[in-house]
């Protein structure tokens, strides 16, 4: 029997951080599951590269801090940034933009702050913004719905995403977002603008996109289930989603020439993973209700104004980053209310009730 | 996930592997055997230790004082047993640390002879001053674990025209089951007791705070107070730390005790429910609180079960009884396993704040490594008093005590529900009582560097002043000697120019 003094309590709960990460690794699996088999081999070759060389990186990160990497490996935060900076690539880019990927949010979003749960910005879309603006083209050329099987072999694929064999133009297209923006530019009107859209096969996921980021509806029933099991929040996922629902209704309504509607917007799938996976990110978002509340709303609004007018098609990313920046700030105003006191602290005055 | 959709009275709290039926479907065993020995410590309450009135070779009958209470703020013990004092020496106590403190070693001669006892023919006739001095006279303390003197809050709670006694039954600590079994044994004499509180406080009316998970002794505590319209019961959510008074009244009455003051400010005052019991044994039937029901449990008891201890007895000799494998047990606990201390042994006696002894295996207080904080805020979540456990933790792990203080450190009441609910297993209540206990240091340290300053100032000024005074002593010295030499040459040159003019 131990003999020092020993703090209570002396039981815990049996949840850990690395079963967390899990979990959010297994709710994440349907939506990138359904992405490999939408575009075969080589989305499947991207994601496997971009994985281990995150694994990698935060081997190395670790050596040069002087820790072991084991038991750090082992709690699955590398393995969770490499899955969601994969899941945000487009799903035929070559391998070396799933290691920049990597080597983004693991070192420069991660490590450099000082390692799990000190980073300011969330990591994986610290990588997809500073790729996108790096990399345009790489990260602009979505492949077609080439299904497993249909498409490219195992060789072909390996050629694609290895040896730099280029996609053939007639096999690329635009995203939803970026072709009504084109259309914008070219005085286009919605629903012109739109093409051949169809809102129930961009629910299940059946159009072009980013490798993880096609099917809403696989992304929501991850997020829901997480929601179930505690691991996050309603707060942020509801808010955000809701402002841009009600920003997109209101702008649909006033102008439905210019202005998506609710539908288009929400069964785009990265607003889905943004505001179940990203905006629920624990670093990086703020730690009260309210505060988190106030963060998924700000995340609605921007991601609303810059699918709206911004420059980028899609504006989840640079939304998120700058609501993040926000979170240290929304953290030191937004407090709970400590029993028997008012929210500025001094205790609660009996005398006038 | 609806959190939204829940009791705004209600916030915070976890809910613990309960682990109480191990102990909560068997009746309270009475026949403990007499220990030989028994060991009284003479500080069992919160405020000043009683000063013993016995001495060394003394006969003692069961219930006879032991010692009496000192000061404003005090209890009295009492003789479990019938017998001889054989010592009254510093002993352990249970602590953490074992701290040995004053106690009286009773050598029981078996014979378990009263003192005689008053017993009032109608006790609820008894004056409230009366219930409130006999209460105080039997030594009965808060038996939830605070070991106030009760006798304290009954008048405070005259004096203070309360409209509420909260009688909490919540019982929220994983194991523990006495006071549930006490419920469904004793309810009648339970609810006497609280009469008897209510007359002493002359109060009007009481509610009881029983947890949902306890339905017999909820239906046992209903039939006993059939008949007294002003006692109502409430079942309240099974929600560690529901036990905490001040959750339980905001969630039976909405009120909210302010951070700066007592439940007296706003007309209540809470009572544990085995307190109840004790007053009831106190005044009508002149017992002192001599022994009180403790649960013994835990993996490493091979029989765990509530058992009637006299108090000073061993624990070790309460673990023989029931059976303790001591290879099994890892961690000894007096307490429930959220708030209850680690002991570094057995041989210490139970004592009134004693509600459980719990002889703990390896797997049940699994103890996982330290990781970073990933920031999850699940403390923040499940914290009942609304602080930020990780803002005041990372604040403390650099030594900004002041920063932790004004996040709300001196508002924590040390539940553990964010070290239980910690994914990473960071001792955030460790951090938070090693800052409270670092501030109370350095306030101590502040004061005596204050002291010493007083003091040097003092002596400065009174060498400053001594050097003046013997400055201006040695200025007259000089001034007078001047002047005496003055006052010879003149005298010189007067009798020169008299010899010259002879």
């Amino acid at each position: 029997m131990k003999t020092s003094v020993i703090s209570g309590p002396h039981v815990a709960a049996p949840r850990r951080v690395d079963q967390i990460m899990r979990q959010v690794i297994i709710a994440l699996a349907p939506a990138v599951g359904f992405g490999v088999f939408l575009f075969g081999w080589p989305a499947l070759y991207l994601l496997t590269v971009t994985v281990l060389s995150a694994m990698l990186f935060e081997a190395a990160c670790l050596k040069l801090k002087g820790v072991a990497a084991a038991p750090s490996l082992r709690d699955g935060s590398a393995v969770l940034t490499g899955v969601l900076v994969a899941m945000t690539l487009p799903p035929w880019a070559p391998w070396w933009i799933g290691v920049s990927g990597s080597a983004i949010a693991i070192i420069l979003g991660k490590q450099v702050y000082g390692g799990l749960g000190q980073n300011l910005f969330n990591p994986a879309m610290l990588a997809r913004v500073a790729l996108l603006i790096s990399f345009p083209i790489e990260m602009t050329t979505w492949v077609n719905v080439t299904p497993l099987f249909t498409g490219p072999g195992l060789a072909e694929s390996f050629a694609l995403t290895f040896s730099g064999l280029p996609i053939p133009d007639a096999m690329t297209g635009a995203t939803t977002l970026g072709m009504v923006k084109t259309g914008f530019s070219q005085n286009q009107i919605l629903p012109q603008a739109l093409g051949d859209y169809s809102g129930i096969l961009a629910m299940i996921g059946w159009e072009r996109g980013s490798l993880g980021e096609t099917s809403g509806i696989l992304l929501a029933v991850g997020g829901i289930a997480l929601l179930r099991k505690g691991i996050i929040q309603w707060h942020a996922p509801v808010s955000l989603l809701a402002t841009v629902a009600l920003l997109s209704s209101i702008f649909h309504l006033w102008d439905s020439g210019h202005y998506l509607s609710p539908w288009v917007h929400l069964n785009s799938g990265a607003l889905i993973l943004v505001a179940f996976f990203i905006a629920t990110d624990y670093v990086t978002s703020p730690n009260t209700p309210l505060g988190q509340l106030i963060f998924g709303t700000g995340c609605g609004l921007l991601i609303f104004v810059i699918r709206s007018w911004g420059g980028y098609p899609e504006g989840t990313g640079f939304a998120i980053l700058l609501m993040n920046a926000v979170t240290p700030l929304i953290d030191h105003y937004i407090r709970p209310r400590i029993y028997g006191r008012y929210r500025n602290g001094k205790p609660l005055d009996i005398s006038s009730s | 996930m609806l959190a939204f959709l829940e009791n705004p009275r209600l916030r915070g709290g976890i809910h613990a592997e309960e682990r109480k039926h191990l102990t909560s479907g068997q009746a309270i065993v009475t026949h403990f055997p007499l220990p030989k020995k028994l060991y009284i410590p003479v500080q069992q309450h919160v405020g000043k230790p009683a000063e013993p009135v016995v001495k060394v070779g003394d006969k003692v009958l069961k219930g006879q004082l032991l010692a009496h209470s000192q000061g404003a703020i005090s209890a009295p013990v009492h003789a479990p047993t019938s017998g001889r004092i054989v010592d009254v020496k510093d002993f352990p106590a249970p602590h953490p640390s074992a701290l040995p403190v004053r106690t009286v070693v009773i050598e029981s001669d078996g014979k378990e002879e009263w003192l005689e006892t008053f017993i009032p023919d109608d006790p609820f006739q008894l004056e409230p001053e009366e219930i409130c001095m006999r209460v105080g006279g039997a030594g009965v303390v808060g038996l939830g674990g605070a070991v106030f003197p009760s006798a304290i809050k009954l008048n405070l709670g005259r004096k203070n025209n309360i409209h509420t006694l909260l009688i909490n039954a919540g019982e929220c600590e994983p194991y523990l089951t006495c006071d549930d079994r006490l419920m469904q044994e004793h309810a009648n004499q339970i609810v006497a007791g609280i009469r008897l509180m209510l007359r002493g406080m002359m109060a009007p009316k009481a509610i009881i705070g029983i947890e949902d998970n306890k339905p017999e002794a909820f239906s046992a505590m209903q039939a006993a107070c059939r008949d007294f319209p002003n006692i109502t019961i409430s079942q309240v959510p099974t929600r560690y730390p529901m036990g905490w008074d001040r959750q339980m009244l905001r969630y039976l009455t909405g009120l909210e005790i302010p951070a700066d003051g007592r439940a007296t400010d706003i007309g209540v005052v809470v009572h544990n429910i085995a307190t109840a019991y004790a007053v009831y044994r106190a005044i009508c039937l002149g017992q002192p609180l001599i022994s009180r029901v403790v649960t013994v449990s835990g993996e490493a008891v091979a029989n765990p079960i509530n058992i009637e201890l006299p108090i000073g007895t061993l624990m070790s000799e309460a673990l023989a009884f029931c059976g303790v494998d001591k290879a099994k047990m890892a961690r000894l606990v007096i307490g429930g396993p959220m708030m209850g201390d680690a002991l570094p042994h057995a041989d210490v006696p139970v004592v009134k704040a004693c509600n459980g002894i719990l002889a703990l295996s390896h797997r049940e207080i699994h103890e996982p490594e330290t990781q970073a904080c990933i920031r999850c805020s699940s403390c923040v979540t499940v914290c009942p008093v609304g602080l930020l456990p990780l803002e005041m933790a990372s604040r403390i792990r650099v030594n900004q005590l002041e920063a932790a203080v004004d996040l709300g450190l001196k508002d924590c009441i040390s539940c553990g529900s964010c070290s239980y609910i910690c994914p990473s297993n960071i001792p955030l209540v460790h951090y938070f009582k090693f800052a409270s206990g670092e501030l109370v240091k350095r306030q101590q340290a502040d004061h005596k560097a204050e002291q010493t300053k007083r003091l040097m100032d003092d002596r400065n000024q009174r060498m400053e002043r001594i050097r003046l005074e013997a400055e201006a002593e040695a200025q007259r010295a000089q001034e007078a000697r001047a002047a005496r030499l003055a006052q010879q040459a003149a005298q010189q040159k007067q009798r020169e120019q008299a010899e010259e003019t002879v």
